[in-house]
């Protein structure tokens, strides 16, 4: 029993080493040529405009799920004015990130770690290192360089139509397009964008790293390939719960919030 | 050209191979034989850096290759061709793309990859017209065909690797692809390695042959000279294929390194 416990601690703490080392390999091997454009706008298209409709029906809806519950205790307390700065706030601050990056990670996750998983399983990896290509920079690298590109733009395409679904929200609770707007744009500050911004960048770099190592490191065949994409999903989504929690304690703490 | 020199290597601890030792002379095509999970596989893979051995040395043209960087290892890469088992095309790029792949990593002019792909194409009796297709539109045996034009489109590879060219494909197929290889090797005279399980194909390509078992070599010689190993392995492993070894043993005179059997001509095709 114990020898059993110990046995899956020192794999565990093998695996962490192993995945620290290849995340910090795929930072590294960023900036080494050669860099491989075409495979590079390839992916930023797969991650940007394929992940687009998702980002804009989750910003829209979770927007004015939001809006809808904050306008109604506002309007009871006669804080109605306060809408915009609690969406911007809420939206720009945590849940824009939180909730884009998840539809992204969910979506890219999958996707990179079952195309590389099946590649690895098909010797198409080993293929590439024997004609002299380094798999890291072949695939990890475009993957990660997009996913770094695309996930702070889609954070600022969600952000924008959740907060302005809240507008028409407050509408609805006689709140003008003008005070909302007024609100919002009082508290969308440099420091609010800032945080928004910085979290996507890390969240990117996370699902990249994720999804490529689980995608390399899958065996089995079809089965493990399987194994590996759900594992990848599930890692990515509550890496980016947790990550999120360490990072808002660090900005908070950072920026003396 | 190509050595290993008491090489070991095992997953696990689990031993995969045990004190492999062997000399591949230049032009020289030699086939390496064994049951399934007797480490055929493995040598090449360990040849080419895939993997690495737990002990003993590998040489490529001297070359140390156990003591040197990746960097160094990716250059001497660009020198090889190899066919790996099931093709290992890369299925998001088009025939052409995959065949032109290692030219186009080289930076080489895209009119002048081209040009290469569509020679390695006539080399392997593929029509030029398949280009633009997409590795999952074509048979199993027109896809190695181009596995195999892709490892020849290698800017002049000097050694070329064959892992179980043959493994699944119908007796017609295979029968044009062991054609296919023996026609390359007559006409190109590079240093080259096949892993087959397939007697018949180790007779008719082989120069020289290496017999693996669990690992070791169990026979390390002409082919002519397999049939008279005093081996029980060697000798129920030849069994169900008596007149094939006789039939090469009368071709090939013992002790000496066998002339290869004369290429027949291309065929072209569809399969």
């Amino acid at each position: 029993m114990i020898r059993t416990v110990i046995e899956r601690l020192r794999r565990t703490l093998v695996t962490v080493q192993e995945f620290t080392l290849f995340t910090v390999a795929l930072i590294r091997t960023a900036f080494i040529p050669p860099f491989y454009g075409r495979e590079m706008m390839h992916q930023l298209y797969f991650a940007g405009i394929g992940s687009l409709l998702i980002v804009v029906v989750s910003g829209t809806v979770a927007g004015q799920a939001l809006a809808l519950q904050l306008a109604r205790e506002l309007a009871q307390s006669g804080a109605k004015s306060q809408l915009g700065h609690f969406m911007v706030i809420s939206v720009v601050r945590a849940l824009g990130p939180v909730l884009v990056g998840m539809v992204v990670a969910s979506r890219m996750a999958a996707g990179i770690t079952a195309e590389i998983g099946a590649m690895r399983s098909s010797d198409q990896i080993d293929a590439l290192v024997a004609f002299g290509t380094d798999p890291m920079k072949r695939l990890v690298v475009p993957r990660m360089v997009a996913l770094v590109i695309a996930l702070p733009a889609l954070v600022i395409i969600g952000d924008t139509l959740a907060v302005a679904g809240g507008g028409l929200v407050g509408m609805q609770y006689h709140i003008t397009w003008e005070s909302y707007a007024a609100g919002v744009l009082r508290y969308l500050t440099p420091r609010n964008l800032l945080v928004g911004m910085i979290k996507p960048f890390l969240f990117a770099i996370m699902i990249a790293a994720v999804a490529c190592w689980k995608g390399f490191t899958s065996e089995g065949g079809a089965k493990g390939v399987g194994v590996s994409t759900t594992e990848s999903v599930v890692i990515c989504s509550v890496g980016i719960l947790v990550l999120d929690g360490i990072l808002t304690r660090l900005i908070f703490r950072m920026l003396h919030w | 050209m190509i050595e290993f020199r008491d090489v070991d290597y095992s997953i696990d601890g689990r031993p995969i191979l045990t004190g492999v030792s062997l000399y591949v002379n230049p032009g020289e095509t030699r086939v390496i034989l064994g049951p399934s999970g007797s480490g055929k596989s493995t040598t090449l893979r360990l040849l080419i850096g895939l993997v690495h051995p737990d002990r003993g040395r590998i040489f490529i043209e001297r070359e140390d290759v156990t003591q040197i960087s990746e960097e160094r290892y990716r250059q001497i890469r660009q020198r090889i061709g190899m066919v790996f088992q099931q093709g290992a095309l890369f299925d998001s790029m088009t025939v052409g793309e995959n065949v032109g792949y290692a030219l186009l990593e080289q930076n080489l002019d895209e009119d002048e990859v081209d040009a290469h792909v569509r020679e390695a194409l006539r080399r392997v009796g593929l029509d030029e017209g398949l280009i633009d297709r997409m590795p999952d539109e074509m048979s199993g045996g027109m896809q190695r065909r181009v596995a195999i034009a892709r490892a020849l489109a290698s800017r002049d590879p000097k050694i070329l690797l064959y892992d179980e060219p043959t493994t699944g494909l119908d007796p017609q197929s295979s029968e044009r692809i062991t054609d296919l290889i023996v026609h390359l090797r007559d006409t190109l005279g590079k240093t080259a390695i096949l892993v087959t399980h397939d007697i018949a194909d180790a007779f008719k390509v082989g120069n020289v042959i290496t017999v693996l078992n669990e690992g070791r070599v169990v026979f390390d010689g002409p082919a002519g000279d397999l049939d008279r190993a005093n081996n029980d392995f060697i000798h129920q492993f030849l069994a169900p294929f008596r007149k094939t070894v006789a039939a090469a043993a009368q071709r090939l005179p013992a002790g000496v390194a066998p002339r290869p059997a004369p290429a027949p001509p291309l065929r072209g095709g569809t399969s």
